[in-house]
């Protein structure tokens, strides 16, 4: 229901706003083209997605989520030191980073779901501190390499569209750390019932 | 560095196709059905696309878009954001769809290798769909107490916005 508001909204403040900056004709126009464009751009986009998707689908077969998800246990076990031990939660969450890394959202949500069931056991409907820490790690994007965008950038007529892949790194790095930080500090500073 | 990151797609094509030779996967076979794919997600979010960039197109006609920057360009401008990319840092953490519509909208206005059109595509790169993720989690989950969740992942996406500015201009500026 939440777009369904945004989307009135946008289009309602477009009609009043160039109603009255005298850009009504224009508005009408940009309609059409905004529906046209949508469709433009998906076709562009599409070759590099379903490359990518493709080349992902090897690095699975592969075996390279399970090899990520290896070498990412040492540093998951100190980012959920409450469920070190608990090798099933441990697993669902490597292989769950590992697949957010790879860009494979698909296979990340049902992993991370089913690591945050396992998870919720300890504290029914409640969100822990290491639930907190894992939703908030999923809703910082990892994505190694962001296809879509690529291919957006790609429509655009860009010659080297993977070139803001360094500044997307360092971006993402620093929004992850940021999340871990609140994480941690809210949950120093969290009272509960209060 | 430069020549690294421009061949970083034919590179990963090879290590990916070799890996999977080595390993006995039958490689060719995997890129179509993983392509296959590819279209599918391209198809889904196709009709959300129709109804975004309509919207946002009649935003950026109206000029509605112009009039949010300006209010707040002051505020973004001495974070160092440029005040253009308001409109994608508000839908972001609401809905992946609007948010690749608004941000391919600044790409393709603003150009792919313009100072808005690279913090844009980072911007996205960087940031995820915050709300509709803790909902499916928690969802999922049966959480119905998400004590401090939301405002620890919106400092993240807050993160990720300053950090994609700073990025864009400490790399290509």
């Amino acid at each position: 229901m939440a777009m369904a508001i945004i989307w009135t909204g946008m289009v309602a403040v477009s009609i009043l706003c160039g109603l009255l900056t005298g850009r009504g004709p224009a508005v009408a126009a940009a309609a059409l083209d905004g529906a046209a464009a949508a469709v433009e751009l998906c076709l562009t986009m599409a070759g590099v997605l379903c490359l990518w998707t493709g080349v992902m689908e090897i690095m699975k077969r592969a075996g390279l989520s399970e090899l990520l998800s290896r070498l990412l246990r040492p540093v998951l076990r100190r980012l959920y030191p409450d469920f070190a031990r608990d090798g099933a939660v441990m697993d669902s969450i490597a292989a769950n980073v590992s697949a957010n890394l790879l860009g494979l959202g698909n296979a990340a949500t049902p992993l991370g779901i089913q690591a945050a069931r396992l998870m919720s056991r300890r504290t029914p409907g409640v969100a822990s501190d290491p639930l907190c820490m894992l939703v908030v790690c999923n809703t910082a994007s990892i994505q190694l390499i962001p296809t879509a965008v690529a291919g957006v950038r790609l429509a655009a007529g860009c010659a080297a569209p993977f070139d803001i892949l360094p500044a997307v790194w360092l971006a993402s790095a620093l929004s992850v750390c940021a999340g871990i930080l609140a994480v941690k500090i809210f949950g120093r500073l969290w009272r509960d019932g209060g | 560095m430069k020549l690294l990151i421009t061949m970083v797609v034919p590179l990963i094509l090879a290590s990916a196709a070799i890996c999977g030779l080595v390993r006995r996967v039958d490689v060719y076979g995997a890129l179509v059905q993983g392509a296959g794919e590819g279209l599918e997600v391209t198809l889904k979010i196709l009709p959300a696309l129709v109804g975004l960039l309509t919207a946002v197109y009649m935003l950026r006609a109206s000029g509605a878009l112009d009039l949010a920057a300006a209010v707040l360009g002051p505020l973004l401008t001495r974070v160092g954001i440029p005040p253009e990319t308001v409109g994608l840092m508000l839908v972001r953490p609401i809905s992946g769809s609007a948010a690749l519509g608004v941000g391919s909208e600044l790409i393709t206005a603003y150009g792919p290798d313009s100072l808005v059109g690279r913090t844009a595509a980072v911007m996205l790169g960087s940031t995820e769909t915050t709300f509709y993720t803790i909902a499916v989690y928690f969802g999922a989950a049966g959480i119905t107490k998400s004590r401090y969740a939301v405002p620890a992942a919106l400092c993240a996406d807050l993160a990720g916005f300053l950090a994609a500015a700073w990025a864009v201009r400490v790399i290509f500026y």
